[in-house]
């Protein structure tokens, strides 16, 4: 395949992402397109053999954190979620905004790392790449990320780490 | 706490989770999680919170991929061409690979102290790095139809057009193609050595007030490129294969061969 088409095989998966990091639906497809006009003027920068997903992550990554460090230090989410909880129904309607709603509660570095872990299925070595930091503070923000999340859809504020029997 | 405590760590818990431990250290992290079931809940709480984004975000997958995200490949703002690009997406790799080649090209630095013969190398870079990568579709017309090859190419740069032999330097000619640019189209041959290394020679013509040049030598990502101007037309030959002492020892074969 060549690189565009390569590319543009790439697409779903990156509109995948794209929507987990920033909820919003447009938002995500701006982001992907941002993320695909820059990887398109940077593809002689890519090396063949390795692996094109994860260089286009780390295009995206880059293009997420410029737009952020642009943008309003509070982005839609604040604003929009009172708005889903109120919306949620109920049963499997009600976990998927929690869902939601924990991951976009996550600072922006945690939630990159728990998306690109568990839901990309990136390995650790991949992610640390594409972030441009330690395998160490993968781990680390993994973790959190993970604690963080499991504590709101439990409507818990501590950690089980401190229950004992 | 037992000493167990110190050696399954919170590392070991997630990869646990993501399933990234061999056998052996699955075995022993399972061992202690079923002697903490606190531990095992939390761990299994984790896994079921990558299922639930997996099953939620999937859904993304399957829509249909918006027309602006595939109009990309023509970034709107800066060139005219977009419609052109939009409609290769639709018509296939061939034709299109090559327009984007050439309004990519447009977007790269153009160096200034050389006008000219950067931009050579550059895009023809850009032309290799395009179609030698392809394993099913990397020429237009195959080494088999080489007569019919040259010809078609000589008739349309305008000029005598010659596929240098490169087989005793270990390199056979795979085709050529056509590729577009303004004004006037250039050609690119393609050549692969038995260990599957490539090697593209670009060819353009060059207006009449050109000079003939010595080899130069650029290099865009890790494409290498040795580049010449000799009479009417300019010859960028690119691998991102061959180390420079390959690529300069096979370009004064193709100039040699050239120039009888």
């Amino acid at each position: 395949m060549s690189d565009a088409r390569s590319l543009v095989a790439l697409i779903p998966r990156l509109r995948r992402y794209a929507r987990a990091l920033v909820v919003e639906r447009g938002a995500a497809d701006d982001l992907v397109q941002d993320t695909l006009e820059r990887a398109w003027s940077k593809l002689h920068l890519f090396r063949h053999g390795t692996n094109l997903r994860a260089w286009l992550f780390t295009v995206m990554h880059n293009v997420h954190v410029n737009r952020v460090r642009a943008a309003r230090p509070t982005d839609m989410l604040e604003d929009d979620m009172p708005e889903l909880a109120q919306q949620a129904a109920q049963g499997d309607a009600l976990v998927v905004r929690d869902l939601e709603r924990a991951i976009a509660a996550l600072p922006t570095a945690q939630r990159e790392v728990l998306l690109l872990v568990a839901l990309e299925d990136l390995s650790y070595d991949e992610t640390a790449r594409v972030l441009g930091i330690p395998i160490g503070t993968v781990m680390s923000r993994l973790a959190r990320a993970r604690e963080k999340v499991r504590a709101s859809m439990d409507g818990k504020t501590g950690s089980k780490l401190q229950v004992v029997k | 706490m037992s000493d167990e405590t110190q050696t399954i760590g919170e590392r070991d818990l997630q990869a646990w989770v993501d399933g990234r431990l061999s056998p052996e250290r699955r075995a022993e992290v399972e061992a202690w999680l079923a002697a903490h079931p606190e531990e095992a809940e939390r761990a299994a709480a984790y896994r079921s919170l990558s299922e639930q984004l997996r099953t939620h975000f999937d859904a993304v997958l399957e829509e249909p991929v918006p027309a602006r995200l595939q109009e990309t490949m023509a970034p709107r703002r800066r060139w005219r061409a977009a419609a052109a690009i939009a409609g290769w997406i639709a018509v296939g790799a061939a034709l299109g690979g090559a327009t984007v080649w050439q309004l990519q090209a447009q977007r790269g630095p153009v160096p200034v102290a050389q006008p000219e013969a950067p931009v050579i190398a550059h895009r023809a870079a850009l032309a290799h790095v395009t179609y030698a990568p392809e394993v099913r579709h990397p020429v237009e017309v195959g080494a088999d139809q080489e007569q019919h090859l040259v010809a078609w190419l000589s008739k349309r740069l305008g000029g005598d057009v010659r596929a240098p032999k490169l087989d005793a330097e270990g390199m056979a000619l795979v085709g050529g193609r056509l590729l577009p640019r303004d004004p006037g189209p250039v050609a690119q041959f393609m050549y692969q050595c038995a260990r599957g290394r490539r090697v593209t020679l670009y060819v353009r013509t060059e207006g009449p007030d050109q000079r003939e040049t010595a080899f130069r030598f650029a290099r865009e990502g890790n494409v290498r490129v040795f580049y010449w101007i000799d009479r009417k037309f300019g010859y960028a030959l690119s691998s991102a294969d061959l180390n420079r002492e390959e690529l300069l020892r096979l370009a004064n074969v193709v100039y040699q061969q050239l120039n009888p």
